[in-house]
């Protein structure tokens, strides 16, 4: 068990290495000068130079990589090129809004889309099976904003139940904070329900049909009992894995819905910063959000043997 | 559309034709769906002789009108018919889609045929394609829009590199179960040279899973298309496409919601259509992949 922890955590560092080097070439190969690009066209030949230091682009490709390497192993991710401010310090300042909403997402979703996708394998072919399978089509295909404008319309003009735009902290009261986050929250919801609904409805099927639930049902258990002990236990693992493998939609659909719903999260940071070429916060974004991509997947992995004990790894 | 993902979606055979009448009356809701795709290509191919307006001339004077019968859908805030521009827009998306689909299918077959095949090869890129999936599709599209600046090739470039790593997966898995079976391991003993045996035997056992996933990228390419004009990191913001027009409409949203609205419902349209053919086609090309949901 602990050598499986360890060789995981260490299958994870060639991919972390390979993000990084790609972040680092983006930016090195990109046709033209670097600096020219982040300066932007109004740049004096100081502000170029300066940028060009601070990046340290004056140096070898090698040695530049390396020293960032360290940098980042420090936890130094650079200094933003708008304001001036260590991109750490910015990130950190809008982590609670993207935190919020990504975890008010997945607790909302998972709660709507197992049961969902359970009965819709139960009742398969009915038109309970018929219109989740819609609702997870159309969450693929409506892009989130358009959603988000949706809810805007509906439930904000006409309705007038929630604000249209804006955030408050948890500190500032339970209340507050989720009269301004349920619309964004419900937004991102639909799309992530499309995802985990279909999994859950995939594997159920399979599992439906397998001999032991057939034995269940046979000995005369209630249907709540298979369909909850049985079944739903057995596909835990493919559900688990969906929802990791759907953080990086959620980190995708953060950016577009916190622009939406103007939450100044790290969604808003990274839009800002592209719309001002603002490179040092985009590429700290990246690395942040596919570490915790990474991170998520690793403990998901370790989650395995835990849920299900036929998987042994040694 | 049909026509021309008819002679694309099946291997070119005599059937081919039948094969796609098939998958397009195989349900009432695919047929709806073509039948939607197929306006939306025409309407796009033919854009100049449809249109009520000029897409691009402003119009001071009638700006964000709520829609009448000179301008179908209303006017945006430059006074520019609203109709006329998504009639447009779907040119940009639909090249993106296509483009996008067959690029990432290419380069993902190259690849995930070298990394099913030759051992090195496969730990080298099988790394970088995990490298690649950590990273959120959006975030990755911003970053090199940014910095390459906001071409329709570039935008492509954005959209196409992270649809390539599940590709280069898919492709890998089938041919590392091809390569097991008997007919793969009769042509290896026989000395058939490696490029021989992609060919003509690894390459055919691709082509139904790749349509399938091609439709797919289609569908999230024109979606991603639209997201990123949304953020401001599509294309040229003068070319009118459909996250273009939604992205103006955005401050306009509480005058006139329709500028934001008419695009999304045809995007989600178009995507939906997309998604749905792509479903009926997977039925009918892979009973097994139906049955398992291919990973998206």
């Amino acid at each position: 068990m602990v050598v499986y922890i360890v060789q995981r955590i260490l299958a994870a560092i060639p991919v972390m290495a390979f993000v990084a080097l790609f972040v680092f070439l983006l930016l090195r190969l990109t046709p033209g000068d670097p600096a020219a690009i982040i300066a932007g066209d109004t740049a004096t030949p100081a502000q170029l130079e300066a940028i060009r230091d601070s990046l340290g682009l004056n140096d070898p490709l090698l040695v530049q990589f390396f020293s960032w390497i360290g940098d980042l192993l420090r936890g130094d991710f650079g200094t933003s090129i708008l304001s001036g401010k260590p991109v750490l310090n910015l990130i950190a300042d809008r982590m609670e809004p993207t935190i919020s909403l990504a975890l008010t997402t997945i607790i909302l979703s998972v709660l709507i889309a197992v049961p969902l996708g359970v009965i819709a394998a139960w009742k398969q072919g009915t038109l309970i099976d018929r219109f989740v399978m819609l609702l997870s089509v159309l969450g693929f295909s409506v892009p989130v904003f358009v959603i988000g404008y949706l809810m805007i319309s509906l439930f904000s003009m006409q309705l007038g139940w929630f604000p249209v735009q804006g955030f408050k902290p948890i500190g500032d009261g339970v209340g507050p904070f989720l009269h301004r986050i349920a619309l964004p929250t419900l937004t991102l919801t639909l799309l992530y329900i499309a995802l985990i609904a279909r999994i859950t409805r995939t594997s159920m099927l399979e599992i439906l049909g397998d001999d032991y639930v057939r034995t269940a049902r046979a000995k005369g258990l209630p249907e709540r009992k298979v369909l909850m002990r049985h079944a739903l236990r057995n596909c835990s693992v493919p559900i688990i894995t969906v929802i990791g493998i759907g953080f990086a939609l959620i980190i995708s659909g953060v950016v577009v819905t916190e622009s939406v719903f103007n939450l100044p999260g790290l969604g808003r940071l990274t839009v800002d910063a592209v719309l001002s070429r603002d490179y040092p916060v985009i590429q700290a974004v990246i690395l942040l959000a596919s570490l915790i991509y990474v991170v998520i997947n690793l403990l998901i992995d370790i989650a395995y043997v835990l849920l299900d004990p036929r998987i042994r790894y040694t | 559309m049909t026509d021309q993902s008819a002679s694309s979606v099946v291997p070119a055979r005599v059937t081919a034709l039948a094969r796609a009448r098939e998958i397009v009356f195989s349900g009432p809701l695919v047929t709806i769906a073509a039948g939607i795709l197929l306006i939306i290509v025409l309407s796009a191919l033919l854009a100049q002789w449809i249109v009520p307006h000029d897409p691009v001339r402003l119009s001071p004077g009638v700006r964000l009108k709520p829609p009448s019968e000179d301008f179908w859908l209303g006017t945006d805030a430059y006074g520019r018919d609203l109709f006329s521009r998504i009639i447009y827009g779907g040119r940009i998306s639909l090249v993106v889609g296509v483009a996008a689909a067959i690029f990432a299918v290419v380069l993902g077959l190259l690849l995930g045929l070298l990394a099913g095949y030759i051992r090195w090869i496969d730990a080298v890129l099988m790394r970088m394609v995990d490298g690649l999936m950590a990273i959120p599709s959006i975030l990755l599209a911003i970053a090199i829009v940014s910095l390459w600046g906001a071409s329709l090739w570039t935008v492509l470039v954005a959209i196409t590199i992270p649809e390539v790593p599940r590709v280069v997966r898919l492709v890998r898995s089938l041919v590392l179960s091809a390569r097991e079976e008997p007919y793969v391991e009769a042509a290896i003993a026989a000395g058939t040279p490696t490029w021989i045996i992609m060919r003509r035997h690894l390459v055919p056992n691709t082509i139904a899973p790749l349509i399938i996933q091609g439709t797919y990228i289609c569908a999230s390419a024109i979606l991603t298309e639209a997201i990123l004009s949304f953020l401001g990191a599509g294309i040229n913001p003068e070319t009118p496409s459909w996250g273009n027009i939604m992205a103006e409409g955005r401050i306009y949203f509480q005058i006139n919601p329709g500028i934001v609205l008419w695009p999304g419902l045809v995007v989600s349209i178009t995507i939906l259509s997309i998604n749905l053919l792509g479903d009926a086609v997977r039925d009918a090309l892979d009973p097994r992949m139906a049955k398992r949901g291919i990973e998206r």
